[in-house]
Formats: C-alpha cells, sequence, structure tokens
C-alpha cells in the first residue's frame, strides 16, 4: 500500500547522494578560511533545514487530519515529525562539531540559530511522551494534531525571538543578498539539500510502510484469533 | 443557541467563584512564589538584583508558579463531568477556550499583584521600574494564559497529567519568556529604568500573544470532540 514507488525513489536519493557528495568532495572549492572542514556545511545545513521544514510539514498534515478526520494523516504527521526529530539530532550532532573546528566551541549559548534550534528539538522530544500518554487511540490522534500544528506555528516564531535576542555570529550564508557564496558552492549546496529531501521522503514512505505492514499483520492475527468478525477495511497504518 | 458572550460570563464567573470558595490554587501559586524568593535571596547570597538576573529570578519564578495554576485549570471539569455538560450545553465549544484563558488572566494578575511588590521589597532598591512592568507583565500573562490553557486541557485528558503540563509548556514558552525578560531587563538596572529595546520586545510579546490565542481558539474545537 505505502510501499508503492518506495524502489524508485530509493534509487532516486541514492543516486543524488552520489552526484551531491561528489560535487562536496571534488568540484567545491576548499574554503579559504576553514579549510576542508567547510564540507561539513553541506551535510549540516541541509540536515538542519529539511528537518525544521519536515516539521512543518507535519503541521500540515496534522491540519488535514483534523479536517477530513482520516486517520492516514495523523500517520503522516507521526512519522514526519518522527523522522524529522532524527534529522535535527543530526544537525544538532554535525553542528556542534563544526562548532567546535571553527568557534572552538562544541556550543555557543549568545548564538541564536543554534539555541532556536535546541529549543525547537527540546518541543518536538516531548511529543513521545505526549502522545503515548494519551490513551484512547482517536482522541490521542487529535491531540496529537493539536500539539503538531501548535508546534509547527511556534518554530518561526521561536527563530524571530531568538534571533532579535542575540549576536549575529553564525553565518549568514544567504542573507547577504547573493553575495555570500560563489556559484560553485551554491550548486553543490542546491544539490546537497535536493538529496537531503529525497532522503528524509524515503525514510517517511519507508517508516510509513513498516507501520502499515506492522498494522495489517497484526489485524490478519486478530481476524485468525477469532475469524467470526469481518476483516477491518480499514488500512491506516497503525502509529503505536 | 445561548449567545457567546452570556456563556463566556457564565462560565468565567463559576470558574472565579469556585476559585473564591475553595481556594483550591491562588494561595499555593502565591505561596510558591514567595518561597522561591526566599529561597532566591539565600541561594543567590544577595541583598539586592538588577538587570538580568532580577528579570531572570522574576519570571522563572512567576513561569513555575504559574504551571501550578495550569496544571490544575480544568481538573474540576474533569472530575465533575464539565466537559460533558459543555458538549451538551447549546453554546460555541470555543467559548470554554476563551472563558479559561480569561479566568487564567485573572489567576495570573492576582498572583502577581501578590509577588511582584514582595519582589520589589526583597530585591529593588526603588519601585520606579514596576509601572512599565506592569505592561509587560500583562502581554506575558496573555501569551502564557493561551498556551496554558491549551496545553492544559489536552494533559488533564491523559495518563500523566501533572507531567504533560511543565514538559509540553516550558519549551512552548520559551520565546515569550525570551521576550519578556528582555524587555524587563532594562527596567530593573541599577542605575535606573532604560527603554533600550523595550517597545520591539513588547511587540514580540503581542505578536505571540495573538498568534497563540487565535491558534488556540481555531484547534479547540477538535480538543472537546468524544
Amino acid at each position: 500500500m505505502y510501499g508503492k514507488g518506495l524502489r524508485p525513489l530509493s534509487i532516486a536519493t541514492v543516486v543524488s547522494f552520489a552526484i551531491s557528495l561528489s560535487l562536496v568532495f571534488f568540484y567545491a572549492p576548499i574554503e579559504a578560511d576553514q579549510g576542508f572542514l567547510q564540507k561539513i556545511f553541506y551535510l549540516h545545513v541541509p540536515l538542519a533545514i529539511v528537518s525544521l521544514c519536515g516539521f512543518v510539514v507535519a503541521g500540515i498534515f496534522a491540519v488535514l487530519h483534523l479536517r477530513r478526520d482520516d486517520p492516514r494523516w495523523d500517520a503522516y504527521s507521526y512519522v514526519a515529525i518522527h523522522i524529522s526529530v532524527i534529522f535535527a539530532v543530526g544537525g544538532l550532532i554535525t553542528g556542534s562539531i563544526w562548532a567546535k573546528g571553527s568557534w572552538g566551541h562544541w556550543w555557543v549559548w549568545n548564538e541564536p540559530t543554534l539555541v532556536s534550534f535546541l529549543i525547537v528539538f527540546l518541543l518536538y522530544a516531548t511529543y513521545y511522551p505526549f502522545r503515548y500518554a494519551i490513551e484512547d487511540r482517536q482522541r490521542q490522534a487529535r491531540y496529537a494534531s493539536v500539539f503538531a500544528i501548535t508546534a509547527g506555528a511556534f518554530v518561526p516564531l521561536n527563530f524571530l525571538a531568538v534571533r532579535m535576542s542575540a549576536s549575529l555570529v553564525h553565518p549568514r550564508v544567504f542573507a547577504t543578498a547573493e553575495g555570500g557564496l560563489p556559484g560553485s558552492m551554491k550548486l553543490t549546496f542546491l544539490a546537497s539539500i535536493i538529496s537531503m529531501a529525497l532522503l528524509w521522503t524515503t525514510l517517511v514512505k519507508f517508516e510509513l510502510s513498516a507501520k502499515s505492514a506492522q498494522g495489517q499483520l497484526k489485524r490478519l492475527r486478530r481476524a485468525l484469533d477469532a475469524p467470526s468478525g469481518p476483516p477491518s477495511s480499514r488500512i491506516a497504518p497503525e502509529v503505536h | 443557541m445561548t449567545p457567546s458572550r452570556t456563556a463566556f460570563a457564565a462560565i468565567l464567573g463559576k470558574d472565579l467563584r469556585a476559585e473564591l470558595r475553595t481556594l483550591q490554587s491562588l494561595p499555593a501559586m502565591a505561596l510558591f512564589a514567595v518561597t522561591s524568593f526566599v529561597i532566591f535571596r539565600f541561594g543567590l547570597n544577595r541583598t539586592s538584583l538588577s538587570g538580568g538576573l532580577a528579570a531572570g529570578v522574576l519570571w522563572a519564578t512567576l513561569l513555575f508558579a504559574a504551571v501550578l495554576g495550569i496544571n490544575r485549570l480544568f481538573v474540576a471539569e474533569r472530575e465533575e463531568g464539565g466537559f460533558d455538560a459543555i458538549r451538551l450545553a447549546p453554546i460555541d465549544r470555543s467559548v470554554l477556550f476563551t472563558a479559561k484563558v480569561a479566568a487564567l488572566i485573572v489567576y495570573l494578575l492576582v498572583l502577581e499583584l501578590i509577588a511582584v511588590p514582595i519582589f520589589a521589597v526583597f530585591f529593588l532598591n526603588s519601585a520606579r521600574a514596576l509601572p512599565p512592568l506592569a505592561m509587560v507583565l500583562v502581554l506575558a500573562d496573555i501569551g502564557l494564559a493561551a498556551t496554558g490553557t491549551l496545553i492544559s486541557s489536552m494533559a488533564v485528558n491523559s495518563r500523566a497529567r501533572d507531567l504533560l503540563v511543565p514538559l509540553v509548556l516550558l519549551p512552548l514558552v520559551v520565546p515569550l519568556m525570551i521576550a519578556a525578560t528582555a524587555a524587563s531587563e532594562p527596567l530593573l538596572l541599577l542605575g535606573g529604568v532604560s527603554y533600550h529595546r523595550f517597545g520591539t520586545w513588547l511587540m514580540v510579546l503581542g505578536l505571540y500573544d495573538l498568534i497563540f490565542a487565535l491558534l488556540g481558539y481555531a484547534v479547540f474545537d477538535f480538543l472537546l470532540e468524544d
């Protein structure tokens, strides 16, 4: 059901990663100031951007769930948050490594982008205890959607508040009106972000099909145990 | 259909009357705040605070005291069947949200009426910062009440009720606290009241209030379905 298109998508992801990584290592110039270390930029920034976009997308899925009352959208929203949280952990770790290398510290507290990203991550980390503290399935799905919408609106607001409160140490790569990056770096960055977005989509799809297969298996087992009841025709992946 | 204004007044009146008769939340909140100030007084070992430290002590205390009240906001509805009554009543369900936000704002204002003068007596050298600080307090209260009501109404129907409110609410109000402390910090400076970027931070507070009040109003319907 959800496995449809998974194979071409996976192949596209692998191919795009091969292209973007070879661009990163063989095409993009070595940055004069930071040297080879700057290559982590092509991993760290796409991870962070894709995870933030994933959070917002999860909020949109949650809106659709509340509007259409279809449990599938709740599963989409759940899986999108799940994969985005994993990407966010990756973004935090790569960001720390980069910060240690270029600023000399693992973590810089007066740096708005880092702090706001951490706050967003902490908020989404509470999604799991929040979701599983609610027993009733439908209510759980509804409340989780409300959480996803609230937190999705919180993401941009949080960046605004934190950015205003602190200095500007973080590289504003694109803020300086087209003057920030040379063309070859921009192309490489674009390729990396596309491959990262493809990876996110593949993982979401993969997780969804795994969850739905799990749910179907459970339903079949239940049907075997009690042969009298008709098997449910609802195919929503289980996220429990 | 009962007009929303009547329903709003009825629910708000019921909440305030119940609080006045049982005194469940407010005395605990005020006592918590005062005790925290005493702990800060000895923990920091200073006779007076100023600037960022004063703002941090004030807002951390008010936030945690508010969490106590937010935790209990919907307990009566849950235990005495108030949710079912609201569902049955011929009223717009979002009214429950606005009435609860209003009740929480009243609680927070009363809490601050008690706690902020005590804070000033304990830690401040002059009371000149208090009038502009009141503006910050009111704006922060609105945002805190909107997010608090939203989270509280969800947490009360879960297994881990008292755990979820602080867990989910604290990261959610971080921008609000950043704006509130940044707005209060120059007011509490030792050399006298300064209005450095005061208006900007008030606007951030207002934006936060607006977004979360509208959001809560929009999604609250879905939380009451059963």
